[in-house]
Order: structure tokens, then C-alpha cells, then sequence
């Protein structure tokens, strides 16, 4: 391996948090990068892998100062990455609605809502900057939903108390990524950013150290291209795709950020996957993803399932009396806004015990009385967009029948380690948005990851990614040299030897074979049997992969069967490295549930004495990694039992 | 979840390379209705792989009608029978047993054919590019409440900003227009205080750029609303044309 500091036991994580009051940390860290002069800043090239909202505001404003910039996505246009299919909004501390939210409260509901596993200075940083966001994408023209007066509206999203979720109808993934898209294409036409579509990044090349540039597969001729940079930022998303059905595009996955961590970028906190409460139910074996409803809708909807067991009675036939509405029992203040941990581990008990909906796996969310209240016509302002995919989808009318929802995987906490600068452990690699670790510890609240892949891309990046230019001397680098070389080589044969096993098995059916083990081991619910079980039946899994996959047609051509191969073959080795964080954490904190570590009423129960650090796995060799810990300090918010009642 | 399954014929496109002569093959399957139209394309496609055989190339990505990616023309129609979604949000509950199914690219001529079902769309970026873009750097910008704007215009702008880009309404008019997805741009920041300054330019320039790449004139069929996976309305193009016409009138590039 190339990276310098993956050969040292001692190794240090720096997470470079700078000293001082919280709220002046990142001005302050602001005033002391060094800066690269404006007519020098074309001298540097820049590269960005992934253009939703973290990747195409990041090369936007990259372009915008001056660098030279070079743009990667898989996708054939930037505008189709996965940002765009977030729903329900984005939160920022704007406090229009004179409810007593502050950049305090924001941070502290985040940090609270990630359980206390979050890095308090990153968190309080995107809550500084989250205004900012908001000023930003109006004035790129993104129409945001306002009130009669003509400002801005807000709504409410789970674990928090306060209105501070901005929303542009059920699409504001899709508002923003468009905003953020268009701030790109301007910058293509000026040609400060070049860029390279229908590119699958499959390694990341280390010189002298330093990440210098990357390996991608162009994916309509399968010619394998090299480019080198000064500087490389990743922003190509998260993995929930390895448990197969996911909330996730069909083309999310972990390629990029895996091979970067075998080429020693640590993988911080693997185990720590969000399963998003309020998705549709399985309808069967063809399944081919899982698709979100809005946790918004739990601002109207009331979750509930029969009190009784095997109670198969059409909703409408259970009186009100019979049915147990068990988040607002179980947390009076929050009730269908308790957080998305919570929310989930919640429905799973209720179905463990047989109250699903006709015994199975779901449970309703229903709409009725807030329809009854203020009338079909406001409910299908609200979420029209989303009563029609429901409707679509599944053949009802929810308007009359209540939903049945489930909970799915939906969203990587987990990621590459970075530090306060974004930085990952190999010098001039950076990462951003859902691809790093670093804002919402063990569990994300709705609404803060468009805020932070935004943030990461608009106003963090910008200013770190200068001062490690400006600080530097670079070698100059040429694609023909070993290091580019080697990759390349490596690269080929790892594609030929996909190609020339011609097994028996599918890529898709090894693929379903491995999420279903994940999400009966690696899912809601964790414990050391099974978590020990499940990495013995992963190593088998790969090793059947290995000798029996079948990857029909070529090389050197349009050819989806082998990006999917090359996919699995890192969700193999990923999937490892989910189960065995998931061991080592002897602790329940937010979606990470241990069965062995909750409190009497059936809470996660955190060990802050033990576990109060984030875990930063540095690759070794296929299934052997070196376990770093950067402990986490609470300078300025209390450590405490998190509580929703 | 349901055991019962319909039987369907396929007849689809295949076409190795952009160009090479394609033809329809024929496929048959049996496929749950609860599936989508997509599930049951991964489900031939998989049958295939395990044969040995190529598998049907086609594109999608999101598989909830909103990131613009798969596009299929479906007995003739883009996006298949129903109205207001795109193909992956189709289901096979709306299909009858023992019919036939005829499964095209999107067809046009700014849309080459890549392979099978898949066509390169790039243009519509390169429209995008032209100018379809309020020119504000990251910072500086005012407060976003400094400027009030009625309920009613953003929720117009808001209709027109919904679309989301497949070309639908390319593959759906006779002359390959993309007037609907230029017009649903230039109406959506029109329509905003902040997309002001550049009025006049930003449709001049996406129209010069659209004309440029091979898409033709309105064919004024209306196909392209009915197909549109969003709903946007023609009244679109009705406004690109108004603000073509008020920004040529006002134009600087006056040729002599």
C-alpha cells in the first residue's frame, strides 16, 4: 500500500478539531488556512467522483474559484445522481418561524438524534453554515414552498421540535440537485470544470503518499482511463445497496470509497446503517429495491398496528380502541416524530410479536384524521406527489385505505474517515456528503443530509481543500508512470478474471443471497452469535462468488452485468467489515442495536465508558483490518441517556 | 404477495452497437403482476444470464419516477400506457395475460440509440449548459426571506421546475422537439425575481443551442404533455415562445 501512514501501529488519528469556544472554532479555523492566490489557482487540477449534492456543489464552486476541475459520474447525465430522490426537505436553523431554533438547538438535536457518536465541532459547523444553504438555492431559483405572505414555509421532521425542515413539495432532493446541477453546467460552459459522464471510478492512485489521481472504467467501450490531479474528492454516496433491497438507485454502491480504503483511507463505523421507518413492503422475489414514503408524512400520519395478535380485520373495521398507536404511547412528547432509529426498532417489536398487519411485515401509517381535519384537498398539497407513488406502486387508494409501511435500509452513517477538514488518512484525498463519517454519528436525522452534502460541497471544501494546496509541493505526476501503471494493470485483470469464471450463478443472486444475511444478522438487530455466524457465511459467500459467478458478454464494450460484478465483489468484501465493527461495539447507540446492551423498557443502552470513540478501520488484507480509535470528546454538550418520552 | 403470474409476449429492440441495424426479438415470461415493468426486465434479463446470453441493455436508476434515467416506449407510447409516470413506476397488474408487449428505445433524432434500449441523451445537457442557470456564485447571495415571493408564482415555478429531464417529450412528438423541456426550463426562472438579469439572454441561448443539436420544431400535437411523466403542461412552450419572441425584439445579437 501506498499510503505512509498505514504502516505505523501507532499511528495517531488527528482529527485537526481546532481549540477555542464552539462557535468561533470554524471562523476562527476559517482566518487560519492558507490560501492559494486567485491566478495561482488555475495551476492546480482538481478531481470530483459523484455529482449529486455533495460532488456537483463541490465542483460548482471549485470551478468558481479558479481550479481546474474534472467532474466524474457513472451516470449519463450529472443531473440522475441519487441526491435527487430525497423527498421530505432540508433543515436549516433559519428560525423563521420565531419557534426558538438556533444554530445550538440544530447542533444539539443532531448530535442527540446520532446518539453522541458524532464529532462535536463537524456537527456544530454544519449547523453554523445551514442558513447558508438556504440563501444559496433560492438564489439559484430553486422554488422552495412559501406561504401566502411570500416567505419561505416550513415543516417539521423527526427528532425535532422545533419547524426548521424547508421542503419544495415532496422533490426537494430533486429542487436542490437541480440547483446544484445548474451552478455545474454553468461552469462547464465557462470550462472551468470538464465533465466526464459514464466513468466508474475503480481505484484511486497514491503517489509519494498522497493521492494523485484515479483509474476509471468508461463504461460504453470499456476502455480503462487514467487521470491525475493535484487533489481528489470523493462524493459518490453510500452503500445501503449492499443489503440488496434498499431505499438506494440501482446504480448506488461502495466501489469508489472501498477501493480508496484499500489504498488507505480508513472506513470509519461501518456498522452504522440507517433503516428508514416508512418504506413500502416487500411485494415479492422479484423485488428488485424498496421505495421511501416521507418520513414528512409522519407530521399527518399516525402509526399503528391491532392490539391484538392475529387480528387479520380490514383497517377500516378495527374501532379506534382495538388499535395500538404505539409510537405516540410509548413517546408522548415526540410520538410519530421520534426519530428514525427509534421509529424502526419499533415497528420490528411490533411485528416480532405478531401485531403486523395481517401478522406480516408492516404496519399502517394513516392519514385519516389529519384528512378529516383539514381536508384531502391540504393532505394532497402536502404530499400529493407521494399518495400518487403509494397509489401506483401498490394498486390502493391511501387516501382511503391507510398505508402499510415498513422499514428498509435507507442511509450510511458509516464512511470514510475524515478529519475536520474533510481530509481522509491519505493526504489529499477528501470526502464528502454521505460518503464520509462524520456528522450524524449513529443515526441521522430526517432532513440533515441534504443540509450536509450541501454544506460539505458549498462552504467546507472550498476552504480546507485551498489550504492543503497552499501548503504543499507538489512533484509534478504524469498517468504514464508505475504508480498509474500498476493500477491500470490491476484493474484489467481484475476485470478478466470477473469475466473467465463462467459459474452457474448470477451476480444478482449471489447479491440477493448476501443482503438477505446482512439484514437478518447485520440489520435492526445485532447480536455476538450471529454477528460471528454471519462473518464465517460472508467468507463462503465470496468464495462462492469467486468460483461460480457468471459475468456474461465483454470487456470492451456497454456492459451492465460487469459493473454489477465489480460492485458485489467490493459488497462482499464491505459486508465483512460491517459485521465485524458491529462486534467490536459491545454497546447499543442509535441504529446500531446490540441485543445483549439495552435498558429495561427495551432502549439502546450506550457504554460512554468503553465506546465513546469512533471506529476507524484500516485495511490489511481482504478480511483483516487494523481497528484505530479516535475517542470523541463532549467539551460542550452533556453526555446523556437520549430520550424521546 | 401474490403466487398468481400472467404470461406475456416481448418483443424488443436489440441493437448491438449506435450503428449497427437492430431488430425486435422475441422473449416470453411469466411474471407476477405485483412486479414492475422494470422487475420483470431484471427477471428476463437474469433467465438470459443464466442461459449464457446477453442480456437486454436498458437504463434506469431511481426506480421512483424521479431521476430521469430509464425511458422505454412501451406499445408505442413513451413511458408505456398510463398517464404521468415514468416506466419504472409501471406495474404488470396493468397488463393482461397472453398479451403482446412491443418495447422500444426512445426514438429521435438529437437521441442516438447506444445499445438495445439505451440512447444517449446528452443533449439536453448541453442545452442546460447554454444557460439554463441563474449565474450566482457559491456566497454573497441575500437572505433567502429578502425577497418575497407569492405563494402562487413559486408553485408555478415550482410545476415547471418538476421536470425531470428523460426526454419523454422528445420520443413522443413526430419532430424530436424538446420544446416542453427548454420551454419548462426558461418558464421556471421567468417566472422568479431572481431569474431576471438573465431573461433575455437564457432563452436566447437555449433555443440557439436546442436548434443546434438536431431537435425539431413543435409539431403543436400536445404529445408531448400527454406523455410527460410529470404532467408539465404545454402552456410551457407556449410561454418559451412568448419569451423567445420578447427577448428577439429586444435583442442585441441584431444580425445585419
Amino acid at each position: 500500500m501506498g499510503n505512509i501512514n498505514s504502516t505505523s501501529k501507532d499511528f495517531k488519528l488527528d482529527s485537526k478539531v481546532p481549540e477555542g469556544p464552539i462557535e468561533t472554532k470554524w471562523t476562527n479555523h476559517k482566518f487560519n488556512l492558507k490560501l492559494v492566490n486567485p491566478s495561482n489557482k488555475r495551476k492546480y487540477d482538481i478531481i470530483v467522483v459523484g455529482t449529486g449534492l455533495a460532488g456537483a456543489s463541490a465542483a460548482a464552486t471549485l470551478g468558481e474559484l479558479g481550479y481546474n476541475v474534472k467532474a466524474f459520474s457513472f451516470h449519463d447525465s450529472p443531473r440522475r445522481a441519487h441526491s435527487i430522490a430525497a423527498q421530505g426537505g432540508i433543515n436549516a436553523s433559519k428560525n423563521y418561524q420565531n419557534d426558538g431554533d438556533s444554530t445550538f438547538r440544530l447542533f444539539y438535536d443532531t448530535v442527540k438524534g446520532g446518539d453522541f457518536r458524532s464529532r462535536e465541532a463537524n456537527v456544530y459547523r454544519l449547523a453554523e453554515v445551514s442558513g447558508n444553504i438556504i440563501d444559496q438555492c433560492v438564489g439559484q431559483g430553486v422554488p422552495f414552498a412559501r406561504e401566502y405572505g411570500g416567505l419561505l414555509d416550513n415543516r417539521s421532521f423527526g427528532g425535532a421540535q422545533v419547524s426548521r425542515t424547508f421542503y419544495a413539495r415532496g422533490q426537494t432532493g430533486q429542487q436542490l440537485l437541480l440547483g446544484a446541477y445548474s451552478a455545474l453546467s454553468r461552469q462547464i460552459n465557462s470550462g472551468k470544470v470538464q465533465m466526464l459522464n459514464r466513468r466508474e471510478m475503480l481505484d484511486l492512485v497514491v503517489v509519494d503518499g498522497a493521492a494523485r489521481g484515479i483509474v476509471v472504467r468508461n463504461l460504453l467501450t470499456g476502455a480503462i482511463e487514467k487521470y491525475s490531479a493535484h487533489a481528489v474528492v470523493l462524493a459518490t454516496g453510500g452503500y445501503a445497496n449492499v443489503f440488496f433491497l434498499s431505499t438506494n438507485a440501482m446504480n448506488s454502491n461502495t466501489t469508489a470509497i472501498w477501493r480508496a480504503h484499500k489504498k488507505g483511507a480508513f472506513f470509519a463505523n461501518p456498522c452504522y446503517t440507517q433503516i428508514h421507518p416508512t418504506c413500502l413492503p416487500l411485494h415479492g422475489d422479484s423485488q428488485s429495491k424498496l421505495t421511501l414514503m416521507s418520513e414528512s408524512i409522519r407530521n399527518d400520519g399516525r402509526v399503528w398496528v391491532p392490539k391484538k395478535k392475529g387480528d387479520n380485520r380490514a383497517p377500516n373495521q378495527i374501532p379506534e380502541d382495538e388499535r395500538d398507536y404505539y409510537l405516540e404511547r410509548k413517546y408522548p412528547s415526540y410520538g410519530n416524530l421520534a426519530p428514525r432509529d427509534i421509529s424502526s426498532r419499533s415497528a420490528k417489536e411490533v411485528c416480532d410479536e405478531g401485531r403486523g398487519v395481517n401478522g406480516g411485515e408492516a404496519v399502517y401509517l394513516d392519514c385519516s384524521d389529519a384528512i378529516k381535519r383539514l381536508g384531502k384537498k391540504a393532505i394532497e398539497e402536502r404530499y400529493g406527489n407521494l399518495f400518487d407513488m403509494y397509489q401506483n406502486i401498490t394498486g390502493e387508494n391511501p387516501y382511503e385505505v391507510p398505508m402499510k409501511i415498513y422499514p428498509a435500509p435507507h442511509y450510511i452513517m458509516g464512511g470514510l474517515w475524515v478529519d475536520y477538514n474533510l481530509m481522509s488518512t491519505v493526504p489529499g484525498l477528501f470526502v464528502l456528503g454521505e460518503a464520509n463519517f462524520s456528522d450524524h454519528g449513529a443515526n441521522r436525522l430526517g432532513a440533515s443530509a441534504l443540509m450536509q452534502g450541501l454544506a460539505d460541497g458549498y462552504f467546507v471544501i472550498p476552504y480546507t481543500i485551498g489550504d492543503y494546496l497552499a501548503t504543499r509541493k507538489f512533484a509534478s505526476v504524469s498517468t504514464e508512470q508505475d504508480e498509474f501503471k500498476k493500477s491500470e494493470k490491476e484493474i484489467k485483470d481484475f476485470v478478466g478474471k470477473l469475466l473467465s469464471i463462467k459459474g452457474k450463478t448470477t451476480v444478482d443472486e449471489i447479491h440477493k443471497k448476501l443482503g438477505k444475511l446482512l439484514w437478518n444478522k447485520v440489520g435492526m438487530a445485532r447480536n455476538e452469535k450471529g454477528l460471528k455466524e454471519v462473518i464465517g457465511e460472508i467468507k463462503a459467500l465470496r468464495e462462492e462468488f469467486w468460483k461460480d459467478v457468471n459475468v456474461v458478454g465483454k470487456s470492451d464494450d456497454l456492459n451492465q452485468t460487469l459493473e454489477r460484478a465489480g460492485r458485489v465483489a467490493d459488497y462482499l468484501e464491505l459486508s465483512e467489515l460491517m459485521a465485524v465493527d458491529a462486534l467490536d461495539r459491545n454497546e447499543s447507540c442509535g441504529c446500531h442495536f446490540r441485543e445483549e446492551y439495552q435498558t429495561e423498557e427495551g432502549e439502546a443502552k450506550r457504554d460512554d465508558e468503553h465506546y465513546r470513540y469512533v471506529a476507524a478501520w484500516e485495511f490489511e488484507d481482504v478480511g483483516k483490518w487494523n481497528l484505530h480509535k479516535e475517542e470523541l470528546e463532549f467539551e460542550f454538550l452533556h453526555l446523556a441517556q437520549r430520550s424521546y418520552k | 404477495m401474490s403466487e398468481k403470474k400472467i404470461n406475456l409476449k416481448l418483443k424488443i429492440w436489440r441493437q448491438s452497437a449506435p450503428n449497427t441495424v437492430g431488430s425486435f426479438v422475441d422473449y416470453s415470461v411469466s411474471v407476477s403482476p405485483e412486479a414492475s415493468f422494470l422487475e420483470m426486465l431484471d427477471e428476463l434479463n437474469n433467465n438470459l444470464e443464466k442461459n449464457n446470453q446477453d442480456p437486454i441493455v436498458f437504463e434506469s436508476d431511481c426506480r421512483e419516477g424521479i431521476c430521469g434515467t430509464c425511458g422505454l416506449v412501451i406499445n408505442g407510447e413513451p413511458h408505456g400506457p398510463l398517464p404521468k409516470i415514468a416506466t419504472c413506476q409501471l406495474h404488470m397488474r396493468n397488463f393482461k395475460d397472453g398479451q403482446t408487449i412491443w418495447v422500444e428505445p426512445f426514438r429521435a433524432k438529437a437521441f442516438p440509440v447506444i445499445k438495445d434500449l439505451a440512447v444517449d441523451r446528452s443533449a439536453f445537457d448541453k442545452v442546460i449548459q447554454a444557460g439554463g442557470y441563474i449565474s450566482v456564485n457559491t456566497g454573497g447571495v441575500p437572505d433567502a426571506n429578502s425577497i418575497p415571493i407569492s405563494k402562487d408564482i413559486a408553485s408555478e415555478a415550482f410545476d415547471s421546475a418538476a421536470c425531470i429531464g428523460c426526454g419523454a417529450c422528445v420520443a413522443a412528438c413526430k419532430n424530436g422537439s424538446a420544446m416542453l423541456f427548454v420551454g419548462a426550463k426558461v418558464t421556471q426562472f421567468s417566472l422568479l425575481p431572481q431569474g431576471q438579469p438573465e431573461r433575455q439572454s437564457r432563452v436566447e441561448a437555449m433555443v440557439a443551442k436546442m436548434d443546434e443539436l438536431g431537435f425539431g420544431s413543435c409539431s403543436n400535437t400536445y404529445a408531448c404533455e400527454a406523455e410527460c411523466p410529470k404532467g408539465i403542461s404545454v402552456k410551457n412552450i407556449a410561454k418559451l415562445n412568448r419569451e423567445y419572441r420578447l427577448a428577439k425584439i429586444k435583442s442585441k445579437n441584431v444580425e445585419a
